[in-house]
């Protein structure tokens, strides 16, 4: 029954997980497919948790079911940790290897997360997890606001997405005076391999 | 080629927009409010517009206006979202008597899961109640070519038409077909008419049966323009209505009828011949079971399954795979297409919080200080997020923190009520309940929360911006001369990074009787940084922290706690340097980079 290949993209609000879930909706169009997005908006931008959910050939709703995508980008690993139950079993997930403690630890005085915790727990499952140090990668390509788009060049391997679409896609999305170095990040995030 | 260049990825707001360009609007008005708040923002940002816009004051006045500039001829939109219909529900219920010249569309986006709202409430109940048409998209395309049709639709019936997306159309994004924009070239002429516009009894009771007259004649078009169909493939069915045909359509086997309702009245005489041709029916909508109402209604021997027998559940929002677990139980499908739902891990919360340097936690702070005893009334903007600071104490709809603030200060004369509300929402429907307050003897406090934006739906303009919704200078105004104006005697502004001012003010207030007014002015940090405004980063010196944990207890996400017990500041602070004033230890101070 399925036939959309089906991206959850996670991370914290102000992150830029919209404008990375435009680079894939914008080279859906370039391709002349299908898509359909699902976005967070309003109450829940501030400093939460967000999701976006993207369905490549997508025809149908805009909701990926729990267990059933095929690939999970994460920009932070909590987020990747509080997610991965959408993920299938032998899915993919790309995620930064970066942590932004949730202020709720802090205030309720739990115990603080550890990266190499996190990490062990999500390789603890069958699906395969590339850790990426995104934002160090886009910090050296021009700015570490790019780590989107880093994750994005890591991702496209898996992407049923041509390159130059993808490619294409971010010189659209991303401000005038800032192409060249998403470019570049684009380009590093594509050598990265696990 | 030109059809390529016409597919876009766009958001369902943003789809919407466009149908109004193609359909050559004239007027546009409404009040933000998520999920429906963009389609007003991407038409506001139109360069050189042929069109009048406004971001009015409140639903009401938004409504009025738009109603006005109709019986003036001219194509009128009014947005909101479905709380704000409430708002606006007394001019909406004599708009269909006095009916509309220029095609009239009213927006109101639904909130299923009430992601960003107070409840759930299905609007299509209130197109039933006045007695208009109302459009009901199941997905964003769709959406796009209902809007472009319904001026169309409107002024055919002289009805205003109600256009009810829901959050997941909205705000889903997809590859949306466009046409071009229609530019309009209508003037507006206001032709005398009491009979019609000037509801007096003698008026409105022939107004009430023109009205009713009209109600099957709707039904009957909405199936004829294809926005009800019933496309039948064997005697089981499923009706389904707005963005749950999206559902159904991924999941259903092909021996199974799909009845799409996209609009409503629904002709019952058709309704009864679809349903009189299958055994059993399931009927799947979000919301209120208007749909499975109307079918129970029409059933004679056909099973009718839905919400009312526990098919399906009143509440919250739809997907596929919910749909798939009332598909199997119903027996329509045999296996279910998800997989089970795997189990959820346990990471620490991380809820929408209120921003570093956000002026509205140094108010909840203080006012935490000074009234231990209080009771808080909030209201609905980014400060309910005071609710994690224990500063929320009540929230039901806009403009009733003042009003409800009052009713406890008379119910409880001994108990100290601090009211909280935003500029924005003061100007909404707050002011009412200041003029009430004072004329009536309440014993309150009341913070306006001034960062001259309606910040949570996404920074619009209102009259304390000093700008309009299409950039145009505008008269700012004056929050203390209202306030004095309602005969308030205690009314004074404070900023409130300056914590030992803000707590003083407070004092100040708690020791007089009456209403008190305190306006904490400080712009929304997020404006602040669209803007260019820096201030230098404060820092923890280590040593001097005594590890009290004081600031932390703050809650602002700039702080973290290390390893070794101290406190840090992160990247994320903005220099507001209210922790500073917190600190008992002096240990805080201005002195990173500038942010």
């Amino acid at each position: 029954m399925k036939k959309s290949y089906d991206v959850l993209i996670v991370g914290i609000g102000g992150q830029g997980t919209i404008l990375a879930s435009n680079v894939l909706g914008d080279a859906c169009v370039i391709e002349g497919r299908h898509v359909r997005g699902a976005e967070t908006h309003g109450m829940s931008q501030r400093g939460g948790s967000v999701e976006t959910h993207i369905r490549i050939d997508g025809k149908f709703g805009s909701l990926i079911a729990p267990g059933s995508a095929d690939l999970l980008i994460a920009f932070d690993v909590l987020e990747a940790l509080r997610y991965r139950h959408f993920l299938k079993e032998d899915g993919v997930m790309v995620v930064n290897r970066e942590m932004v403690v949730p202020t709720s630890v802090f205030s309720a005085k739990l115990p603080v997360p550890q990266m190499d915790d996190v990490v062990s727990e999500l390789r603890s499952g069958k699906a395969t997890v590339i850790l990426v140090d995104a934002t160090e990668i886009a910090a050296k390509a021009g700015s570490p606001l790019a780590a989107n788009i880093v994750l994005l060049g890591v991702a496209s391997h898996q992407l049923p997405l041509s390159v130059s679409s993808l490619a294409e896609a971010v010189r659209r999305n991303v401000p005038q005076k800032t192409v060249a170095l998403n470019e570049q990040a684009f380009a590093m995030g594509r050598e990265v391999r696990s | 080629m030109a059809e390529e260049r016409k597919k876009q990825y766009l958001l369902g707001n943003d789809a919407i927009a466009h149908g109004c360009l193609e359909a050559g609007i004239d007027f546009v008005s409404g009040y933000p409010g998520t999920p429906s708040s963009e389609v007003v923002d991407t038409l506001r940002r139109v360069k050189d517009p042929w069109y009048y816009l406004e971001w009015s004051v409140n639903e009401k006045v938004a409504f009025e206006n738009a109603i006005g500039a109709c019986w003036c001829g001219l194509r009128a939109i009014v947005t909101m979202k479905h709380v704000g219909l409430n708002v606006a529900a007394d001019p909406l219920m004599t708009s269909s008597y006095t009916g509309v010249k220029g095609g009239f569309v009213i927006l109101s986006a639904d909130d299923p899961f009430a992601h960003s709202s107070q409840n759930e409430q299905d609007s299509r109940m209130y197109a039933k109640f006045a007695q208009i048409p109302c459009l009901d998209p199941k997905d964003v395309q769709q959406a796009h070519d209902m809007i472009t049709a319904a001026w169309d639709l409107s002024e055919k019936f002289s009805l205003p038409v109600l256009f009810r997306p829901t959050t997941r159309i909205c705000h889903s994004k997809s590859d949306v077909a466009l046409g071009e924009e229609s530019p309009s070239p209508r003037k507006g002429e206001f032709v005398r008419d009491p009979k019609q516009y000037v509801v007096i009894p003698a008026h409105t009771r022939p107004l009430h049966a023109i009205l009713t007259k009209k109600q099957p004649e709707v039904a009957k078009y909405l199936v004829e323009a294809g926005y009800n169909s019933a496309e039948i493939r064997g005697t089981r069915a499923v009706i389904a209505g707005g963005i749950s045909v999206s559902y159904v359509e991924e999941i259903l086997p092909e021996d199974i009828s799909l009845i799409r309702i996209g609009a409503y009245p629904i002709d019952q005489n058709w309704l009864a011949d679809v349903v009189a041709k299958h055994t059993e029916v399931l009927i799947v909508e979000e919301l209120m079971p208007v749909i499975e109402e109307a079918a129970r209604q029409t059933a004679t021997t056909t099973t009718v399954h839905g919400k009312l027998d526990g098919y399906l559940p009143h509440e919250g929002e739809f997907s596929s795979a919910l749909v798939a677990k009332a598909l199997m139980k119903a027996g329509f499908l045999t296996e279910n297409p998800f997989p089970t739902e795997p189990a959820q891990e346990v990471v620490a919360v991380r809820p929408p919080i209120l921003c570093p340097g956000c002026l509205h936690r140094s108010v909840f702070y203080a006012m935490k200080k000074v009234f231990r005893d209080g009771v808080f009334p909030s209201d609905i903007g980014c400060y309910t997020l005071g609710l994690q600071m224990g500063a929320v104490d009540t929230t039901i709809c806009m403009g009733a923190s003042i009003t409800v603030g009052s009713g406890i200060s008379h119910a409880c004369p001994e108990t100290p009520v601090v009211s909280t509300i935003g500029d924005s929402t003061f100007l909404h429907t707050g002011v009412n309940g200041l003029i009430n307050a004072v004329y009536n003897n309440a014993n309150q406090t009341i913070i306006i929360l001034d960062n001259r934006i309606t910040a949570m739906t996404g920074h619009q303009p209102n009259p304390n911006t000093g700008v309009t919704a299409t950039g145009v200078p505008s008269p700012k105004i004056s929050l203390e001369e209202l306030a004095r104006a309602c005969g308030v005697s205690f009314v004074e502004s404070v900023d409130p990074y300056d914590l030992t001012d803000l707590l003083e003010t407070l004092k100040a207030a708690k020791e007089k009787p009456g209403v008190k007014v305190i306006i904490a002015k400080q712009p929304c940090v997020i404006m602040n940084k669209r803007n260019g405004v820096k201030r230098s980063r404060y820092v923890v010196d280590a040593d001097r922290c005594v590890k009290c944990g004081a600031c932390i207890r703050y809650g602002c996400p700039a702080l973290e706690i290390c390893e070794d017990g101290t406190s840090v500041t992160t990247a994320l602070c903005t220099g507001c340097g209210v922790c500073a004033d917190i600190c008992p230890a002096g240990a805080i101070h201005r002195g990173g980079a500038k942010q």
